[in-house]
């Protein structure tokens, strides 16, 4: 204990943490931006969520009994929107932002003052994306997916629409490059690059993707902009245009997207395993290849979104082929954590709970991921209730899981207090219930003809709608109690050392709880002790 | 074990993981149906492999995780072992996958080559969807008609209309005009649209069509036994996206071509009726039914539209202006919002008489009537 306070003590004289708002809004330093990032995200986890409580009230029973159906298209439209690029997105870069340079040694990232924008950005954009709920016509309403003709039938929350896109697609980009330019430049003398945290490895491969398929976003909406605006084409059929080429650029975006959402969590994963099993990662190299085959397949295989649009056979195989072979890198993956885990010395502490189902959940998710990978089938799930457990699996009980668990994980290290382990397990336990109850039937509801995004439904769908939406208010109160564990940690948790966790190895945990304000300003020496393995 | 014994399986599965549920509904509301089509069992018998397979994967990978939970824990004094790689067994877990994914591959290359197999047919039904209801054209036959979400389903559906959804037949799954096919002919289905891009959808016949504008896409059935399918539009299209449902009934040859011959002889009717002049009051009967069909879904039933989104009629410069902007609105819409072009819609008599209504309805009171003469001359 003493030693811990001693040690901040030193840091103090050359510690000038700035005071008052400014602190904030001119942030130049790591930790103060991934908190704000972390905190943002926090913050529109309950609009989304908010959202989602909405979207499965009125699902409750047949018959509309409290939104119009435009209003509900505007909830699932919106959820999606927020709970991707407001919630997902910007709690990976949060977590890049705190954990990436002190995981590697450098002081700070490479680009502090981008660091400022990138954050700032998304403020304003999602103030004017929710913006549109006051307007002419309303939120929009044609799915996050924007397709035309539709979404160009929108009011006038189009353009804001647009704009909101473009300032995310610029927020994410600026934060991509500098984790790039952190990562390549910042290391430690004696980091070497197959040194590398696996989580600092997930998220070099991400910031690569998302600097590739971010433009290619802005160009698709871009376009739709000018279609609706200036009288182009590039999608109105009668004009010569083609909207099914709107999907195949959105798609083109859209699948190496998902793996934006899921390649920092499986990082995270990488990181949590070991720790909890008190043993090294198994089979680092291959995790480290399988993560960047993962990210080059995930270029080939955009069509398994929109197999009924109609393609040529020659094309529908090939991308049914492409979409099946992602199933191999994924698997390594598994079993490289399961192997972690084999004849290791294993305790249950919340983030490893997580992680464990993470491990179940998104598997789960896979397979059914691979079910829709297989065309002919698709022709049966495509559209239905079947891909919205599918995606809810990966994302929710996948890449939100494993923010959560990393949130336990590093908890301790940012505030310098422990969590109430009680309380987390309860979140833990209440969670992966609930959520399960939530999207499991959902499964069924698919497979038996319920189509997606609609307001109302046939009669014989209301046992698992109800059973459905009881699971998803259970799990959205379950996250009042995620909040009150932080708030409860950082205001009277109990000192955390340094060390944090009995298996916890990597430069972070060499640093106090909770770091200086400014760390490793003079690099550290690495060796195997610090390294992964 | 083969792919029927699966199925028996399957159903003892099901039951026995879901003894809460009621049995009457359990197979149903479970898993996917097996259909009425050559295509519908072929991807069914596909789809029970595809999650055979990964049932055995998830009970050996997990099983193995549970295993090693319960075993390899600190609680029970197990100490960390120190290998963190093995050559062989990397080689095997990538090997392994690869071989069971070309398993699943070469019977889903199968259906695929089978499903897209649209050549000689019997039959030709082209389907356009339409904010918010289906269009039928037989091409061989020249018969045509609307499919639109039955008046009972319709009020039942309204935002707080007070009516239990569980006491109206079919809810969400009625039209006014089924489209009637016979069985055992293989029929090709030709999905485009008029407006935005829709999704026809009947799962009895195994598979789903995006329409999309601009495009036509082909697909087939040969349906097997005689019955009423339902289904839905599977693309998100809007405000009633949930409201345009599709039934197909399977009828025997026989019953096929007598109802090939009333549909006929109403079409005749309806040419008949375009050559004649048109009282105001009749114009205004038949414009109030097909407003009521047609536009009332954004236009709403007292003509104020819905404000930022559908325009008003009441007073609206164009329905209590120059009848030709009218008429020029309502045959072509207006490019780049949600007012299609009605023109191939609507034959004469139902456009002059929806714009005659619009022109006389909630106090418009223009005086003026449009002949369906005024139409055809204006084609
Ligand atoms: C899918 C929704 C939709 C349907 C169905 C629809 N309309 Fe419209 N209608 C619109 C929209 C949107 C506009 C406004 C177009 C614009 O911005 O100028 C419009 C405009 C009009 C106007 C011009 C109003 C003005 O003051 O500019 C007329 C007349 C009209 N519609 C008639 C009809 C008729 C007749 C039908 C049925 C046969 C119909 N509409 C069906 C959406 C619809
Ligand atoms: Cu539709």
């Amino acid at each position: 204990m003493s030693d811990v306070a001693a040690h901040e003590h030193h840091h103090d004289d050359h510690d000038h943490k700035p005071t008052g708002l400014g602190r904030w809004l001119f942030s130049t330093n790591h930790k103060d931006i991934g908190t704000m990032y972390l905190v943002f995200s926090l913050i529109m986890f309950f609009v989304g969520g908010a959202m989602a409580m909405v979207i499965r009230a009125e699902l409750f029973q047949p018959g509309l009994q409290f939104v119009d159906p435009q209003f509900f298209n505007a909830m699932t439209t919106m959820h999606a929107l927020i709970m991707i690029f407001g919630v997902i997105m910007p709690a990976g870069v949060g977590l890049a932002n705190w954990m990436i340079p002190i995981m590697i040694g450098a002081p700070d990232m490479a680009l502090p003052r981008m660091n400022n924008m990138s954050f700032w950005i998304l403020p304003f954009a999602f103030a004017m994306l929710l913006a549109t709920f006051f307007m002419e016509g309303g939120a929009p309403n044609g799915g996050w997916t924007m397709y035309p003709p539709l979404v160009t039938q929108l009011g006038e929350g189009f353009p804001y629409l647009i704009f909101t896109v473009h300032f995310l697609g610029v927020s994410s980009i600026m934060g991509a490059i500098n984790i790039i330019a952190t990562v390549f430049n910042m290391r430690a003398p004696g980091m070497g690059f197959m040194q590398l945290p696996l989580f600092v490895w997930t998220w070099i491969i991400t910031a690569f993707l998302l600097i590739a398929s971010m433009p290619v976003l802005a160009g698709a909406v871009t376009m739709l902009l000018t279609d609706k605006y200036f009288g182009t084409s590039f999608f109105v059929a009668a004009g010569g245009g083609d909207p099914v080429m709107f999907q195949h650029i959105f798609w083109f975006f859209g699948h190496p997207e998902v793996y934006i959402l899921i390649l920092p969590a499986f990082g995270i994963v990488s990181q949590i395993i070991p720790t909890f099993a008190r043993k090294p990662l198994f089979g680092y190299e291959s995790m480290v290849y399988a993560t960047a085959a993962i990210a080059f397949l995930s270029f080939f295989v955009w069509a398994h979104h929109m197999f009924t649009v109609g393609m040529p056979l020659a094309g529908e195989l090939f991308f049914m082929y492409a979409t099946m072979s992602i199933a191999v890198p994924t698997g390594v993956k598994i079993f490289n954590w399961l192997a972690t885990m084999w004849r290791g010395s294993m305790t249950f502490e919340t983030p490893m709970l997580f992680a464990l189902a993470f491990v179940i959940l998104f598997s789960i998710g896979g397979f059914s991921g691979l079910m829709l990978g297989i065309t002919p089938a698709d022709f049966q799930y495509h559209d239905t209730y079947f891909v919205v457990a599918h995606f809810h699996y990966v994302l929710v009980t996948g890449a939100l899981f494993a923010l959560m668990a990393a949130t336990y994980f590093w908890l301790p290290k940012w505030t310098g207090h422990m969590y109430d382990e009680t309380l987390g397990q309860a979140h833990f336990w209440l969670s992966t219930i609930s959520v399960n109850v939530l999207f499991f039937p959902q499964h069924f509801l698919g497979l038996a003809g319920m189509p997606r995004r609609i307001p109302d439904y046939a009669v014989q769908f209301t046992e698992w709608n109800m059973i459905s939406s009881l699971g998803g208010f259970a799990f959205g109160l379950s996250q009042l109690l995620f909040v009150w564990v932080i708030i409860k940690c950082v205001r009277e948790g109990k000192k955390a050392d340094e060390q944090v966790w009995e298996g916890a190895r990597g430069l972070e945990w060499t640093l106090p709880s909770p770091p200086p304000f400014h760390s490793f300003t003079v690099p550290p020496k690495v060796d195997a002790s610090v390294a992964h393995s | 074990m083969s792919v029927r014994n699966m199925k028996t399986f399957m159903g003892a599965l099901s039951s026995v993981l879901l003894l809460a549920a009621a049995p009457a509904w359990a197979e149903y509301a479970l898993n996917l149906t097996e259909g009425v089509t050559p295509l519908s069992r072929n991807i069914y018998d596909l789809h029970m492999t595809i999650f055979y397979i990964c049932c055995v994967i998830a009970v050996i990978v997990f099983g193995v995780m549970f295993w090693s939970i319960f075993h390899h824990r600190k609680s029970r004094g197990a100490q960390p072992a120190k290998f963190h790689h093995n050559t062989t067994v990397e080689i095997i877990w990538t090997a392994v996958p690869i071989l069971i994914l070309v398993v699943m591959a070469i019977p889903a290359t199968k259906s695929l080559i089978l499903i897209e197999s649209t050549g000689d047919s019997d039959l030709t039904i082209k389907v356009t969807g339409h904010q918010w209801r289906w269009q039928y054209e037989y091409i061989e036959e020249g018969i045509e008609f609307f499919s639109s979400l039955d008046a009972n389903s319709n009020e039942a559906r309204q935002l707080k209309s007070g009516i239990d959804p569980s006491q109206i037949d079919n809810y969400l799954l009625e039209v006014d005009n089924p489209v009637v096919v016979p069985v055992g002919q293989k029929i090709r289905f030709m999905t485009t649209a008029s407006d935005v891009i829709h999704s026809w959808w009947v799962p009895d016949l195994g598979w789903k069509r995006d329409s999309i504008p601009g495009f036509i896409n082909e697909s087939w059935a040969i349906i097997e036994e005689e019955g009423t399918y339902r289904g839905q539009c599977a693309e998100l299209c809007g405000r009633d996206h949930a409201f345009m449902p599709i039934v197909l009934k399977a009828v025997s040859e026989d019953e096929y071509y007598d109802w090939v011959g009333e549909m006929m002889m109403v079409a005749m009717e309806a040419e008949a009726g375009a050559d004649r002049e048109w009282t105001m009051d009749e114009l205004m009967a038949q414009g109030e039914q097909v407003y009521g069909t047609f536009c009332v879904a954004c236009h709403q039933v007292n003509g104020m539209g819905i404000p930022g989104a559908f325009k008003p009629l009441v007073g609206s410069p164009i329905a209590t202006g120059p009848v030709e902007d009218h008429i020029d609105v309502v045959m072509n819409g207006v490019a780049g919002t949600a007012m299609a072009p009605f023109g191939m819609q609507l034959n004469d008599v139902d456009i002059a008489s929806v714009i005659t209504y619009e022109r006389n309805a909630w106090g418009n009171d223009m005086g003026d009537m449009v002949q369906p003469s005024t139409i055809a001359a204006m084609r």
